[in-house]
């Protein structure tokens, strides 16, 4: 079933935590609702849960083509996943995957067998069956996410909504629920929205992406689209490490830090400043002058530890840089701390005000 | 032998380091022996001077008279009479204490809404005036003579002081905080994120109160009645005012006490009703100690989430 939300707005007194934000997730898609906190992505999710009313004058919220955005929390069938579980803590798992179904109707509720079937079906899914009769206090964190997936699953909801779901875990257990997670909706193929405020989440996660900042839409797009195509500076930032320079354009050329590239874009007209973006990895390092563009810098230092070598750096004007490189190519440049190098950027992204105008080199 | 040395070293001026933190935070949070000794036997002292003292008096003057004298006391008319009103101002009180209690906790601890800070004030309003002025107050309302809608009331057959309904509203006035004051802070604690769960699930708010907020909030709940039932069935003060103190007529266990002991001067009597009163407070002590220990472990585990 498909969800579609359009012009969602939402103050919470002179907060305004959402502003004309849309979103369209496509029937079985698995969408990541990303920003940092305060950016509205939980306030979002909880509107289309129906857990919060939008202000007066947003659109509609529809599932499956309907208009659900006057209709009760209960009669939207969603299966909601709180942050912090939100588990019936005097209720044994059994009885809190159950609950759903017994607070059903009478016309509607399954009987006393079908509950028990579903809900050790239910169990067995998340791999909790042996754990049934236990309290949520005396399950790990993992087990208790795991539960309340379960319970929210019980109801057949026809979209999946979650809230931050790794959010409180450590670690490993977040990467292999993550993976578990991923695993399950390719199995299931429900709907799903969830709310992250970490990047690699996200990317590894979702078919689309949704970067949010300050109750606005960034940009939406797959995890590929929004890494490497960043619509703003924002997202530019917000995915991962970036190098920034201060631009200047003229000439048909951009020129920043010692260097200068075409800039054939008709919209740079001179002179204009502009601002350029270099991830860590699209920095190359070599030890000579190769005839690339280039300029000179020091290594300051190096963290092996990782599949990557991390490098910091100082150019010749005192300003700090940061370059990735594989570990076999650290090794065959034979370089170190204080290393008289020469760096030279493979892809750069050009800013305008914010939006991404141009960018140069391979990820063109 | 000089590396030997170097190594053995720190790991000997860590361990007396540590000995003496150790030797440190012993010395710092034990008082000698015989202060200890001393302080709790202090407490102890007190304790059985002024509570096990007159206790175990209260039961020995009760059965002055031998055992079948406090018994004949406890099954006159007047005592009979006396412990039967006490119990209805309890089983009225205690239920409207409760639904109140209920009701507002739950409205202020899960809901904002306007005046809510005036509502938490009110009811601390019994706790903090003496028992004695909200009696007076009850007075002024509906004293049959002078009281504002007492006339009125009298005036189509109803008669609230000087009467059972004077002591039931009494009861209730000066009970009515303790359910209140037990629960808003436990259903703060929790919060409303299981409610928020259960209304996704399509429960309904009557069972979403059923299931979810009643067993979880149960044992403060629980806790707050018991002492809700010992303020009601021992309150005197704001009782005697309301009421003329006439045995047999208006007097509640608490007052029947008092005006056998002052008035009557039966005081094997007295003491035989004071006995009770007695034993209601111990097992009031024992319940409460049984409780607590729930709700403490209630709370913890919402804080713990």
């Amino acid at each position: 079933m498909s969800i579609e939300a359009q012009r969602i707005s939402k103050t919470f007194g002179a907060f305004r935590a959402l502003q004309d934000v849309s979103l369209t997730v496509e029937a079985g898609e698995l969408v990541a609702l990303l920003g940092p906190s305060g950016s509205g992505k939980t306030t979002l999710l909880r509107i289309i849960a129906g857990l919060e009313q939008a202000d007066p004058g947003s659109g509609p919220i529809k599932f499956h083509n309907q208009d659900v955005a006057h209709r009760d929390v209960g009669s939207r069938q969603v299966g909601f996943v709180f942050q912090h579980y939100a588990l019936f803590r005097h209720m044994s798992v059994f009885e809190n995957v159950a609950f759903g179904l017994r607070v059903r109707p009478r016309a509607r509720r399954p009987t006393k067998e079908q509950i028990r079937e579903k809900v050790t079906k239910l169990l067995k899914l998340v791999q909790l069956d042996v754990q049934a009769h236990r309290y949520p206090h005396q399950l790990s964190g993992g087990q208790r996410q795991r539960v309340a997936l379960a319970r929210a699953l019980a109801i057949e909801p026809k979209v999946l909504l979650l809230d931050e779901p790794f959010g409180a875990l450590d670690a490993r257990v977040r990467q292999e629920l993550r993976q578990w997670l991923r695993r399950l909706h390719d199995e299931i193929h429900l709907t799903s929205v969830f709310v992250t405020h970490d990047q690699d989440e996200a990317m590894e996660l979702a078919d689309r992406v949704l970067v949010m900042n300050e109750g606005r839409v960034e940009q939406i797009g797959t995890p590929d689209e929004v890494f490497h195509n960043p619509k703003t500076e924002f997202v530019m930032n917000f995915l991962g490490q970036v190098n920034q320079f201060h631009g200047r354009v003229e000439g048909g050329k951009i020129h920043f830090a010692t260097l200068s590239l075409d800039a054939p874009h008709p919209s740079l007209s001179p002179p204009q400043l502009v601002r350029v973006f270099v991830r860590p990895h699209d920095l190359e390092i070599e030890t000579k002058r190769n005839g690339h563009a280039a300029f000179p810098a020091v290594i300051k230092r190096v963290h092996s530890a990782g599949p990557n070598v991390r490098i910091e750096l100082q150019t010749d004007s005192g300003e700090p840089l940061q370059a990735e490189m594989p570990q076999d190519r650290f090794r065959a440049l034979a370089i170190g701390v204080q290393s008289q190098v020469f760096v030279s950027p493979r892809t750069v992204k050009v800013f305008d005000r914010g939006q991404n105008v141009f960018v140069h080199g391979e990820g063109i | 032998m000089f590396a030997f040395g170097g190594l053995t070293m720190p790991a000997a001026a860590g361990s007396l380091v540590s000995t003496a933190t150790h030797g440190h935070a012993e010395v710092r949070v034990t008082e000698p022996l015989w202060l200890r000794g001393l302080l709790i036997g202090l407490a102890l002292v007190f304790l059985a001077l002024f509570l096990l003292v007159p206790l175990l008096l209260v039961f020995s003057a009760a059965l002055e008279n031998g055992v079948k004298a406090y018994f004949a006391s406890l099954v006159s008319p007047d005592a009979l009479h006396a412990i039967y009103l006490t119990g209805l101002a309890a089983a009225v009180s205690v239920p409207m204490g409760t639904l109140f209690g209920l009701a507002a906790a739950w409205s202020i601890a899960k809901f904002h809404f306007v005046g809510k800070n005036l509502l938490i004030t009110l009811i601390d309003l019994p706790f903090s005036i003496s028992p004695v002025i909200a009696g007076l107050l009850f007075v002024i309302l509906f004293s049959p003579t002078h009281g504002y809608f007492g006339p009125w009331l009298a005036g189509h057959g109803i008669r609230v002081i000087f009467a059972i309904p004077g002591i039931i509203i009494a009861t209730m006035f000066v009970t009515f905080p303790f359910v209140a004051r037990e629960l808003i802070p436990l259903f703060e604690s929790q919060g409303t994120e299981e409610e928020q769960a259960a209304r996704v699930l399509e429960a309904s708010g009557w069972q979403i109160f059923w299931r979810i907020t009643l067993p979880n909030a149960k044992w403060g709940l629980l806790y707050g009645v018991i002492l809700c039932n010992a303020r009601a069935m021992g309150e005197f003060g704001a009782v005697s005012v309301v009421t003329a103190r006439v045995s047999g007529v208006t007097n509640t266990m608490p007052l029947e006490v008092a005006t056998l002991y002052n008035d009557s001067g039966c005081y094997a009597a007295a003491f035989a009703l004071a006995s009770l009163l007695a034993m209601l407070g111990l097992v009031t002590l024992v319940a409460k100690t049984f409780v607590e220990w729930h709700v403490a472990s209630q709370l913890t585990q919402a804080q713990k989430r």
